[in-house]
């Protein structure tokens, strides 16, 4: 059983066309950059089942998809927050975090994560009173508590204020560190990646520039203003890649 | 007196049952990936608003009586017509209300969108689970209109009922066929009655659901 998570996608959807092929470190936080409209949205449903383009993907040695099998979206072990969050509106936020718990049986670490990300005095209230960032926590609280062997984040922050940022921000640094299954973590923010990333992956018209040294990924990300690439040039220097000399 | 109420409000109750039963897959149907073909499935389902009740009911009279080849297919149970029955006023009012219990169930499912059901597969739902636990309830404020609507449009309903159902005392007589009748036969009293619970049930009837609207609303803050 080979550990990790290698996937290849090929695929137009509607206008768009998807030719990415990629590789997850089997521990940490993968950050995902790259242009909007580079096919980062698109290439994390493909891997949660929510979008079928031809193409394989394995989990931990397990194909969730090649050419024969296409496992649906609730029978992948795998964690998504969505942009919005998407709670559940009919369910408070215990509901919410129960609805994934019960059916992965995942209840046992109800307590650990309520802990994690500061959620108890949320539990009772219902989903349409609670802020930005307080909406985000239920939904990563949601996503870790189905037990995934993969957790997926579409741009959690992007549209939390700044000050909303600033208090989820120490919540997803303390669940970066306990975290023990690999996360692709969607951003645009050099800085959110620098905090939060282990490694980095650039996306750019529905391709993946493999990982590699510093400067290669800073040509690719020419279009970037000077201080977003100094942010990714950093996160890449914690991920262990080299700048070429 | 009592017996055309009881009847009245069987027949609503019955019809408001089963139509939301089968208006249910139909408005899931409508609302998901639309494509343009399902709009004449959209259309026929919405055609009782536009029709003249004398229209629709004749046709149902035509289709429900012992020549119809629908009513052949039920000879072999024994049944021969449903036409000036309580079944038949049955299968009419629902026709004739199929609008008010897709469309209401209909836009909800779209408002809702496709997002939450995604969640809910992240979360391991199957289909069928998230359907129950996420789309029904989700979708609860178009149910309560598209109950509240078929009860009324139903106790309301005239022109169809008339035709298919022939006022047999106990059996397919109504509350507003009998205010017809008693008006004709001049007895205004009566009428008045009769009359004047409908709109008071009426009044009570919305009243419920604006208040069952207001407490769904509030009720996880």
């Amino acid at each position: 059983m080979s550990a990790g998570i290698e996937g290849r996608f090929a695929g137009a959807l509607g206008g768009f066309r998807l030719q990415a092929e990629f590789r997850l470190e089997p521990e940490g936080v993968t950050a995902l950059s790259g242009p909007s409209g580079a096919g980062k949205t698109t290439l994390l449903r493909c891997i949660a089942g929510l979008v079928r383009l031809p193409g394989r993907l394995t989990v931990d040695g397990e194909a969730w998809q090649n050419e024969r099998r296409f496992l649906p979206t609730h029978k992948r072990p795998v964690g998504v927050v969505f942009q919005e969050a998407a709670l559940l509106s009919h369910l408070s936020v215990r509901g919410n975090l129960l609805y994934g718990a019960r059916r992965a049986r995942g209840e046992a670490g109800f307590d650990d994560v309520v802990e994690l990300l500061g959620l108890a005095p949320l539990l009772a209230r219902g989903t349409a009173t609670l802020s930005g960032g307080e909406r985000q926590r239920v939904a990563l609280g949601r996503a870790l508590l189905t037990r995934p062997k993969l957790v997926l984040l579409d741009e959690p922050l992007s549209s939390l204020d700044a000050a909303a940022k600033a208090e989820i921000l120490p919540y997803l640094e303390r669940l970066h560190r306990s975290l023990k299954v690999p996360a692709l973590y969607i951003s645009h923010d050099a800085g959110e990646i620098a905090r939060l990333a282990d490694h980095l992956l650039v996306m750019r018209d529905g391709r993946v520039t493999p990982g590699g040294p510093v400067r290669r990924i800073a040509d690719e990300l020419a279009g970037l203003s000077p201080a977003e690439r100094d942010g990714l040039a950093l996160a890449a220097l914690r991920a262990g890649l080299t700048p070429q000399p | 007196m009592s017996q055309v109420v009881w009847t009245t409000l069987r027949l609503a109750g019955l019809t408001t049952v089963l139509l939301l039963a089968l208006a249910t897959p139909i408005a899931w149907w409508l609302a998901r990936r639309p494509a343009w073909w399902k709009e004449i499935v959209g259309a026929v389902t919405t055609l009782p608003i536009i029709l003249p009740p004398s229209v629709l009911g004749f046709y149902l009279l035509i289709a429900l009586a012992p020549q119809s080849p629908l009513m052949g297919l039920l000879h072999p149970f024994g049944i021969r017509t449903l036409a000036f029955t309580f079944e038949g006023l049955v299968i009419g009012s629902m026709v004739y209300s199929l609008p008010f219990a897709v469309q209401p169930i209909r836009n909800a499912f779209e408002a809702m969108g496709a997002r939450p059901l995604e969640a809910a597969a992240t979360l391991r739902a199957t289909p069928l689970d998230a359907f129950f636990t996420v789309a029904l309830p989700q979708a609860r404020r178009g149910f309560l209109t598209a109950a509240i609507l078929v009860f009324a449009h139903t106790v309301g309903e005239f022109g169809v009922v008339l035709m298919i159902g022939g006022a047999i005392p106990g059996r397919t007589e109504v509350i507003s066929v009998k205010i017809y009748q008693l008006v004709e036969a001049l007895q205004y009293g009566e009428a008045h009655r009769l009359a004047a619970a409908v709109v008071a049930f009426s009044f009570a009837a919305l009243l419920a659901m604006l208040l069952i609207d207001r407490g769904w609303e509030r009720g996880l803050k």
